[in-house]
């Protein structure tokens, strides 16, 4: 299959309009010894139906959600993916468009972002939003370099139930000049509201928050933001978008930043990414928010636009000085979940979140009716709960992944002490039938024992 | 362009006008000229201690942003507040309203290491 649409004779009348006679000929500037002289070892080139057959075979290695009934959360969910979404997607004035750095040519672009931003900070009651970053963890990372820089303080505390990747993630960022990340381990899968009052000091900087956080459970949010402000410092927030429809909102709670992976809004699992990072806060935080921000203007006949406002702040302007690197976004999957909160509406969403906090309820109560299953944290949950299992949680899931059902994850993989513990997570796409099925299955494996 | 005689610039094109032991400190016409519509100023807190030739804020324009160096060794006893609301005052005032922090000098004498009016000229006409 021939990739490049030149034909000969427009090859040749390309070299012949830059006065050389042949390919080769532009290669006399590469010493003769270096010059390769065998043909290269690839395999022969592949016909289109060829290549289709081979790629297909390979993909049919992998299963996805099509075919397995998942219950796995953990930053990532299932949740439905009404069909429009793609639709929009794929038209290719969206799906081509390059970096809207032009505001003349880019003004569908810029205006699809002004809404994401604005829906963002409806989503959050957040001041200001961002057109985006490229996922959940360096959303996290950057609200922690941002604390750094506002306060001019050296140190962050963090939650011990904040997802551990995005943990891993801030410190890898974090990792130079003098700065302290302090990990605060939880109590009973929640802040341990002591240990965090014994660790907040005028060194601070902020504290980092999930809630719900990665068992699942949501946190005393009211009584940290007091702590953590009285101490000086700045309340960042992790969330998941999906239950701010019916959870109080960062913007709410006076958190200063609101982070979070923004996948589960229209956006597929996609073997782990693109993702969609969100970065909201305070108007006083502008001038310090990584990436790019779409702004609304006039032109110079009064017509209403779009373009990228506050460049200074970025790196290819205001070079080492900037605060972050970054000086770009996700915009299709920003566009995907724009489309998807537009089609949902306020009530559609809220449906949403209803459904998860009932479906994982009711999975959850089940669950805990089979002999040697339990909860293993006592504070309320969203859509994901932790749960006790009498064999190892990687059984667990072996076992039930024969039955085409991704049980959860395994917690053991990320803290040794957690062995028999399986992070559950229920979605609204979760019928009646499939999360009975999770229970059959379950119970089924104690009989066997 | 106007470029003052009665005061004193660096090389980076700030000006500093010297009263008893008070500077007052602010960018040039040429500056404010080359930098374009200036948007945003980040201001040093009162009381900062500052070092000759030594950066004490940053001055933003639409396309470009720049360091302010300090003319003098000394504690900022006041900044420009104005300007929070106002930047671009610097722009159609440079000298007078678009002032931008006065500095309790430790020793008046650092000025001599400064360019007089006459010196800044020659600098600019070798730009």
């Amino acid at each position: 299959m021939s990739y490049i649409p030149n034909t000969e004779d427009d090859q040749k009348k390309m070299l012949e309009r830059i006065g050389v006679s042949g390919f080769k000929e532009l290669l006399h500037p590469i010493p003769e010894s270096l010059r390769l002289k065998d043909e290269l070892k690839l395999p022969k080139g592949l016909s289109e139906l060829e290549l289709t057959n081979l790629l297909t075979g390979i993909s049919e290695e992998n299963k996805n959600t099509d075919g397995l009934i998942s219950f796995l959360g953990g930053g990532a969910y299932d949740h439905f993916i009404p069909s429009v979404v793609n639709h929009i997607l794929l038209r290719s004035e969206f799906y081509t468009a390059y970096t809207p750095y032009q505001p003349e040519v880019s003004q569908g672009t810029l205006q699809s972002i002004y809404e994401y931003q604005s829906m963002l900070c409806q989503l959050t009651e957040m001041e200001v939003s961002n057109a985006s970053m490229y996922d959940g963890a360096s959303a996290v990372a950057e609200a922690g370099l941002l604390s750094l820089a506002e306060t001019g303080r050296k140190e962050i505390l963090v939650s011990g139930s904040l997802n551990p990747t995005y943990y891993k993630v801030l410190c890898t960022y974090c990792e130079r000049g003098g700065m302290k990340i302090r990990k605060l381990e939880p109590k009973d899968g929640v802040t341990d509201l002591e240990l965090l009052d014994k660790k907040l000091s005028a060194k601070t900087a902020s504290f980092i928050l999930q809630s719900p956080d990665f068992f699942g459970l949501l946190e005393k949010v009211e009584e940290i933001e007091k702590k953590v402000h009285s101490a000086g410092a700045l309340l960042i927030m992790v969330c998941d978008p999906i239950s701010l429809a019916i959870l109080k909102t960062p913007g709410e709670y006076g958190a200063d930043i609101a982070v979070g992976e923004g996948q589960p809004l229209g956006n597929s699992l996609n073997f782990g990414g693109p993702f969609l990072g969100f970065f909201a806060c305070k108007q006083n935080l502008i001038r310090r928010m990584p990436g790019r921000l779409v702004g609304a203007t006039v032109d110079s006949k009064g017509r209403r636009g779009f373009v990228l406002v506050l460049q200074t702040r970025e790196q290819h302007i205001r070079r080492e000085k900037a605060t972050s690197n970054i000086c770009t976004n996700e915009a299709l999957c920003a566009l995907a979940a724009t489309v998807y909160l537009s089609l949902l509406g306020k009530n559609g969403l809220k449906k949403v979140a209803e459904l998860c906090l009932q479906k994982s309820h009711y999975a959850a109560e089940k669950i805990t009716r089979i002999d040697g299953f339990k909860l293993k944290y006592s504070a309320p949950f969203f859509k994901e709960f932790v749960v006790e299992t009498p064999i190892p949680a990687s059984r667990v899931i072996k076992l039930l992944l024969k039955k085409n059902i991704l049980a959860g994850i395994d917690l053991s993989q990320f803290d040794r002490k957690l062995k028999n513990s399986l992070l559950v997570s229920v979605t609204e796409k979760r019928t009646k039938e499939e999360i009975d099925c999770l229970v059959e299955n379950l119970r089924g494996l104690i009989k066997k024992g | 362009m106007i470029i003052k005689d009665d005061l004193k610039y660096t090389k980076e094109h700030e000006w500093v006008k010297l009263d008893k032991d008070i500077a007052t400190v602010g960018i040039d016409d040429y500056a404010q000229g080359e930098l374009g519509d200036i948007v945003f100023i980040e201001l040093p807190k009162v009381g900062a201690k500052l070092e000759q030739m030594k950066p004490f804020g940053v001055i933003e324009a639409v396309k470009a942003v720049s360091e302010l160096f300090s003319p003098v060794t000394g504690e900022v006893i006041e900044v420009n507040s104005k300007l929070e609301s106002e930047a671009g005052l610097i722009n159609k005032d440079p000298y007078a309203e678009g002032w931008i922090i006065k500095i309790k000098v430790k020793d008046p004498k650092e000025l001599d290491n400064l360019l007089s009016a006459e010196e800044y000229k020659k600098l600019l006409e070798q730009k």
